[in-house]
């Protein structure tokens, strides 16, 4: 051990790391409840869908990740498994006159039309319901391994759409089914995600978690260690399918609207994103990653619907004084639809290319790296004008967007 | 003898029956096309080319845009400069004499092609003789192809698989939504020439069978290209160069092939098929989008599965199997039509579970 390592653990602080451990962890879960509060009472309607976004993407993007970058299979199967628990949420929680009305069509099963069961449980059932299609399609295609477990996953996912559309008389086909009751608020939402975390972070940290970890880096190591993988693969698939279902039942009540064609390729394509930019393997990096990428898709939605030029010119440095000196215009740069997603494919190809492992590799967040971190900050400081001096360049960079930012915060 | 094989078909006439295999014949065809093309760069690469169905699409539209959409004349000379651009860079100081031949061959069908356009029409509208616009639309996807390989894929030779299976992926959703920004999202009708859909008629038993000369010329024009590759693959240097990567792609490098080159030449070949099968099935079904790729283009990979991945017989027979199934269990039971879609994924997953090596491939062992 160095001598600067061993300073730095010296100055650990008092507390047990156990018990200081847990005691931040509280700390920060109080924290995130009285942001809950304050975004709830006070916060516009468009910013509480963006976070209640935020946290059922990061459910779905630990659930892909507990399956591909723990165990090691690559899955396009999970908008299958967010269909089914999607429908069978909804399914649950239309109220019975709702029902009646709805199937236009065919009528609706008998047995499904007066079936009605409180949030939380039809939240619950759509991830059990979400884990037993799993089950079905884990059984068969796990036998396989690498890509043609890829295209087989994305097989079954199709085969449950082309399902959806055509068993009408439970799900209403390609119409859809509408006015599902929002009842996914974002304390339900949060509350899941937290659930969510505790029970990967659990089963990642027992002997089982070894197991995942093991098939993953070396599965014909581990079998000859006598593990058996297919068992544990099936099971870490249904578990991914069950939170992959909690996600999907959570969607459907976030946006009260649900047909076959919302759970196409493209949002198994979406959840691979939050995944792949996060890192493959860290849960950290799947949160981050998840919420990061849902906020700035929604932040460049201005993109699609035009954009005002003085709004524009509002970013720049010295663009107030531009707007003054060519006066206030209002030429609206119009939106290109479609622009999204285009720089949002080439944000994952340019992660895929450049930066494979994603934001923050295989890392974890841990409140002793955290600490560690916050100790280091004055040998940091201290630092600085060294590096300045070897690194000019990057340093006089460095300036200029810092007083940009510094600019942007003063500037309202 | 016809009517005993009538008296078989239930709900069904002899001749309904004749053009259902016809139409199953031209399906199947086309899809056997585009399975080639994932079929070699499996073959290779061990990469599922999700960009392939988009490949696919792109040829379509290109021949739209060449025929009936007017390109501006600068716009089309543009596009074909940055084509050959492409395939220069990709096969400059090629030591193998193949793809520096078509190359030269592609510039000089470049300048034919600006000379004539040129003189076709007025000074801006670009109306080119059919036969120029399918060259014009083979060569600029197959430039296409060439640059997904180059951007996409060439880089993470030696990251792990499925990067690169990300990667394309990510190549496929970028092509569509370029598509959508460029071209827009509506769907645009195709006008078919009238020689190619007016339906032929046969005289078979009592009944008349018609069948649009298109069902017929899709299979031969298809048979035709693929032995055309087959030749390119057993009678030529860069042929015999793809065969040895297929098998040791490290060795093969010793022996002093350049493989980057050789991939891009796989790459330009596959794209070029995919092509003619984007343009004859944008004739065929006379409408193009930009998601038109995604569901043929997974069907042809299923049928590349299917007939065993790597062997280009194998391609044509998956996709003959998938194009008879699609149309016939919807001709015996049309109940079953609205899970049209499934019956392929259905099928591969059964060819998965029984022969994951696939109907004639080689049964390929994990390493150790």
């Amino acid at each position: 051990m160095t001598q600067a390592s061993l300073t730095k653990s010296l100055r650990q602080p008092g507390l047990p790391k156990t018990q200081r451990d847990i005691t931040c962890t509280v700390v920060v879960i109080a924290l995130l409840a009285v942001f809950l509060y304050v975004a709830e009472n006070f916060f516009d309607r468009y910013t509480v869908q963006v976070l209640n976004l935020m946290a059922i993407n990061a459910i779905l993007a630990l659930s892909l990740n507990l399956i591909y970058g723990f165990t090691g299979m690559f899955s396009l199967g999970h908008a299958g498994f967010m269909a089914v628990g999607a429908y069978t949420c909804t399914l649950l929680l239309l109220s019975p006159e709702q029902k009646a009305t709805a199937w236009l069509i065919t009528e609706i099963q008998p047995w499904l039309a007066t079936i009605n069961t409180p949030f939380i449980v039809a939240v619950f059932l759509g991830g059990v319901m979400a884990a037993l299609f799993g089950l079905i399609v884990a059984l068969p295609s796990l036998r396989l391994g690498g890509d043609y477990l890829g295209i087989a996953t994305l097989g079954f996912a199709e085969i449950i759409r082309v399902l959806i559309v055509n068993t009408n008389s439970v799900t209403n086909g390609a119409l859809g089914i509408k006015g599902i009751p929002q009842y996914g608020t974002l304390w339900w939402n949060f509350g899941w995600l937290l659930f969510t975390l505790y029970i990967i972070i659990s089963l990642l940290r027992s002997n089982t978690g070894n197991v995942f970890k093991a098939i993953r880096d070396d599965e014909i190591a581990a079998s000859t260690m006598g593990v058996n993988t297919y068992f544990y693969r099936v099971l870490s698939f249904c578990i991914g399918a069950f939170f992959a279902g909690v996600g999907g039942a959570l969607t459907a009540t976030l946006i009260s609207t649900i047909d076959p064609k919302m759970f196409n390729f493209l949002l198994t394509f979406n959840i691979l994103m939050f995944v792949v930019a996060g890192g493959l393997g860290s849960i950290t990096g799947s949160i981050v990653g998840s919420m990061l990428i849902t906020v700035m898709l929604e932040w460049l939605r201005f993109i699609e619907h035009g954009v005002n030029m003085v709004d524009l010119a509002g970013w720049l440095p010295f663009g107030s004084a531009l707007i003054d000196k060519f006066g206030p215009s209002t030429t609206l740069i119009p939106g290109v639809p479609g622009m999204r997603m285009v720089i949002f494919s080439v944000l994952l190809m340019c992660i895929i290319l450049f930066r494979r492992s994603g934001l923050l590799g295989n890392r974890e967040f841990s409140w002793s790296g955290f600490f560690n971190f916050i100790y280091s900050i004055p040998g940091r400081v201290r630092s600085i004008p060294n590096w300045m001096n070897a690194h000019s360049a990057k340093a006089a960079v460095l300036v200029l967007v810092l007083l940009y930012i510094i600019w942007l915060t003063i500037r309202r | 003898m016809l009517d005993q094989l009538a008296a078989l078909l239930p709900n069904m006439s002899l001749a309904m029956f004749i053009q259902h295999l016809f139409n199953a014949l031209s399906l199947g065809a086309l899809y056997g096309l585009i399975a080639i093309g994932y079929t070699m760069v499996y073959g290779i690469l061990r990469l599922i080319n999700f960009a392939h169905g988009d490949i696919f699409m792109l040829g379509a539209y290109m021949m739209f845009f060449s025929t009936m959409a007017f390109m501006p004349v600068w716009l089309a000379i543009l596009i074909m400069l940055l084509a050959v651009l492409v395939f220069f860079l990709a096969f400059r100081k090629s030591q193998k004499p193949i793809p520096k031949k078509v190359g030269l061959t592609l510039a000089a069908l470049a300048l034919v092609y600006i000379v004539l356009g040129m003189h076709s029409g007025s000074t801006w509208d670009f109306t080119p003789p059919w036969a120029l616009a399918v060259v014009f639309a083979i060569v600029i996807t197959s430039a296409c192809g060439i640059t997904v390989d180059r951007v996409a894929y060439r880089p993470l030779r030696e990251a792990p698989r499925i990067s690169a299976l990300i990667s394309a992926i990510g190549m496929s959703f970028l092509i569509e939504n370029l598509c959508v920004v460029l071209f827009t999202g509506l769907p645009r009708p195709v006008s078919q020439p009238a020689m190619l859909v007016q339906p032929l008629e046969l005289p078979v038993g009592e009944s008349v069978v018609r069948i649009v000369p298109l069902a017929i010329i899709v299979p031969v024009v298809c048979i035709a290209l693929v032995l055309l590759l087959l030749l390119i693959l057993y009678r030529t240097k860069p042929g015999l160069a793809m065969r040895a990567i297929s098998r040791d792609i490290e060795t093969t490098r010793l022996m002093g092939v350049s493989v980057d080159k050789i991939i891009a030449f796989t790459f330009c070949i596959g794209s070029a098929l995919a092509a003619s099968a984007g343009i004859m099935w944008a004739l065929r079904y006379p409408q193009i989008h930009p998601y038109m790729g995604v569901m043929p283009g997974f069907k042809a990979f299923i049928a590349a599965v299917v007939g065993g991945i790597g062997s280009i017989q194998g391609a044509l027979l998956g996709g003959a199997l998938l194009g008879f199934m699609e149309i016939l269990i919807i001709a015996f039971w049309p109940s079953l039509s609205g899970y049209r879609d499934a019956f392929a994924f259905v099928l591969l997953i059964i060819i998965l579970m029984w022969r994951p090596s696939g109907l004639l491939g080689e049964k390929m062992e994990e390493k150790i």
